[in-house]
């Protein structure tokens, strides 16, 4: 059996995920008015950051090498290790500026994590934000929050005003010499500003197009100059690795995929919401036990695991599959952004899939051919056979579509787009050809 | 109408400006002052924003045209969006478009004949946890929709309420199964 250890303070350490019910949060902890930076230092807060600017302990290379050995895995989809990402900007050069962008764009459908942490634990992302700047001699930061969240949007603007005012931010920076800003930039609703070139190239004012890669934002990043995006979440895990040690972090849930998550549940469960648990819990205790079961007492169909592009499940394919990379790679379907859809047993998948692909469709940014016309050509298709006008060779012609798109285009929307389709069709064929079946028109006449 | 930005306004924009090491960057900021000001972004609007940061009309109208957000048409006092994408699909969100093109009756264009609401389908909004969930013009959120709140919200939109900012607490107190 794989032995994991989860923990909820320093002092905790339990040996195996059962306990999972005892895990104290840190992330997204039980205190009251935490938003307020006067709670969040009572609590500890701004000390990790205290820490490397003042005690002189900790130099750039150190800071990175800690947050790399804690292997915090991205958690705006990727999953990639975000301290091997901070290795890859380049030495710095005097008189040439280097950025950070904080992914909060939040746009994949089923994502709703960061949300909760601009409303309840702001500063803490502030703090890993202003540490990764320290550690990457970054002059500036620039969180891109989606436009629909207005309201989150200034509570952010209001938490970054007081840690101005407090001196985290800014210049001179506690007394010691660096100076780093951070400025709050609202978007005003595309799904692709998701994408981390699209989201620079909005910053920089102009229609989001994502940019070809190579050369990558760490050599050609925010106007030019070098650049490290990572997700909001990834740096709200920042002050907790330099606070607790990299050992004690990842020795947080899954081994391979360490660390808290956020999972957001929602869809046909009792209880959705937005949950702070170790990374490997088994995705039947986080919908039966978390999130209070199927609604209405129906049974199970579908999860989607991890935000509206990641592979579906079907219901008998969760027995013993944990939320961490290793695990659901098995059943051939990523983490994602841990934004879990569960579907019960009413659900029609393939009305599901349709909106799931109008959504592409509209998001789609148009630069690349086979993203453009795919998605809206899978929505064609998708919307005859539910309309009863699909004949067998349609469930082909989806699956012949979506090898037009994968790894054909500038950025991964189109694979985004492709995924849920080859993925829904294979794995619920049976209910594709049950409405094509119902037409008649199983020949081509 | 005459389109123009107060000294208050410009300055606002200026503020903007600064944050970037270039002022291009503060179209999108702009756009967002103008479209509050005016209400949608007319071609006058855009021109005005275009002026004002001193870059081409086309820029400006490239980047205004790209964004769901940035509304592109005359805009009512109450714009309503909801979501019917993903998790709201699933959970509602379609059926509440249903009830309020009924209960607005609202003409092809998501109208209504009073000319006092537009509604919309939006795109998921990043509230999955509430689903369904609904926009009130560009700010609130109304989360976990059902008829009755959406008549709830109509009525109070209509007295000219301002909504309050509706928290979704954080943890659940019921206990774990």
């Amino acid at each position: 059996m794989k032995k994991y250890y989860l923990c909820g303070d320093q002092n905790t350490i339990f040996d195996n995920m059962e306990n999972w019910r005892d895990y104290k949060k840190v992330l997204l902890p039980d205190i009251p008015g935490l938003h307020n930076i006067d709670v969040y230092e009572r609590n500890g807060g701004y000390e990790a950051l205290r820490d490397v600017f003042t005690s002189g302990k900790w130099d750039s290379k150190k800071v990175i090498d800690e947050v790399k050995a804690a292997n915090i895995r991205g958690r705006g989809g990727a999953g990639f290790n975000a301290g091997l990402k901070w290795s890859f900007m380049p030495p710095k050069k005097d008189g040439l500026p280097r950025y950070l962008a904080c992914n909060g764009d939040e746009s994949e459908p089923g994502t709703c994590k960061d949300r909760r942490i601009f409303e309840y634990n702001p500063h803490l992302f502030i703090e890993g934000a202003i540490i990764a700047c320290y550690a990457m001699e970054m002059d500036a930061a620039y969180v891109y929050i989606r436009g629909e969240y207005a309201d989150w949007i200034d509570m952010m603007q209001a938490a970054v005003d007081q840690a101005y005012q407090r001196g985290f931010i800014g210049e001179n920076i506690l007394g010691s010499g660096r100076t780093i800003h951070m400025y709050v930039h609202k978007g005003a609703g595309a799904y692709i500003c998701g994408e981390e070139t699209s989201l620079m190239e909005s910053l920089e004012g102009k229609r989001p197009y994502p940019r070809s890669k190579p050369p990558f934002p760490a050599q050609y990043g925010l106007w030019g100059k070098p650049t490290t995006i990572n997700n909001i979440e990834t740096l709200a895990h920042v002050p907790l690795v330099i606070k607790n040690g990299a050992k004690w972090w990842s020795s947080i849930g899954a081994p391979t995929h360490p660390g808290p998550f956020l999972y957001g549940i929602s869809g046909h469960v009792n209880r959705p919401g937005v949950y702070e648990y170790p990374s490997g819990m088994l995705l039947t205790d986080l919908i039966y036990n978390v999130a209070g079961g199927i609604r209405n007492g129906k049974k199970l169909k579908a999860v989607v695991p991890g935000g509206s592009s990641v592979p579906i499940l079907r219901a008998d394919q969760l027995e013993g599959i944990t939320m961490d990379a290793d695990s659901l790679r098995t059943v051939g379907t990523f983490v994602g952004t841990a934004g879990m859809c569960i579907l019960d047993e009413d659900t029609d998948i393939v009305k599901f899939l349709i909106r799931v692909s109008k959504f592409y469709d509209h998001e789609s940014c148009g630069q690349c051919t086979p993203c453009r016309e795919g998605t809206g050509w899978f929505v064609k298709i998708l919307k005859r056979i539910d309309a009863g006008m699909g004949e067998m060779k349609d469930l082909d012609l989806l699956l012949e579509l979506c090898d037009t798109m994968e790894g054909r285009t500038v950025c991964a929307l189109a694979d985004a787009a492709a995924w849920p389709v080859r993925n829904t069709v294979i794995r619920f064929r049976d209910e594709f050809e049950k409405k094509i079946k119902r037409s008649g028109v199983l020949i081509n006449s | 109408m005459e389109y123009t930005f107060t000294q208050a306004e410009v300055q606002e924009i200026q503020k903007h400006v600064a944050k970037y090491p270039d002022r291009h960057s503060a179209i999108m900021p702009a756009l967002w002052i103008a479209q509050e000001k005016f209400g949608w972004l007319s071609a006058d609007a855009i021109k005005l924003v275009a002026d004002t940061l001193d870059v081409p009309y086309a820029r400006v109208y490239g980047v205004a045209t790209f964004y769901t957000m940035y509304l592109k048409q005359d805009c009512p006092p109450n714009l309503i969006e909801v979501c019917t994408c993903f998790t709201c699909g699933e959970c509602g969100g379609k059926e509440r478009m249903a009830f309020l093109k009924d209960y607005l009756q609202t003409n092809e264009k998501g109208r209504s004949a009073d000319g006092q609401f537009w509604i919309r389908e939006a795109e998921c909004l990043g509230a999955c946890d509430t689903a369904p969930v609904g926009q009130i013009s560009n700010r609130r959120f109304v989360h976990n929709l059902t008829d009755e709140k959406l008549r709830e919200t109509i009525e109070r939109l209509r007295r000219g309420e301002v909504l309050s900012f509706e928290a979704i607490p954080l943890n659940d107190q019921t206990p774990l199964g």
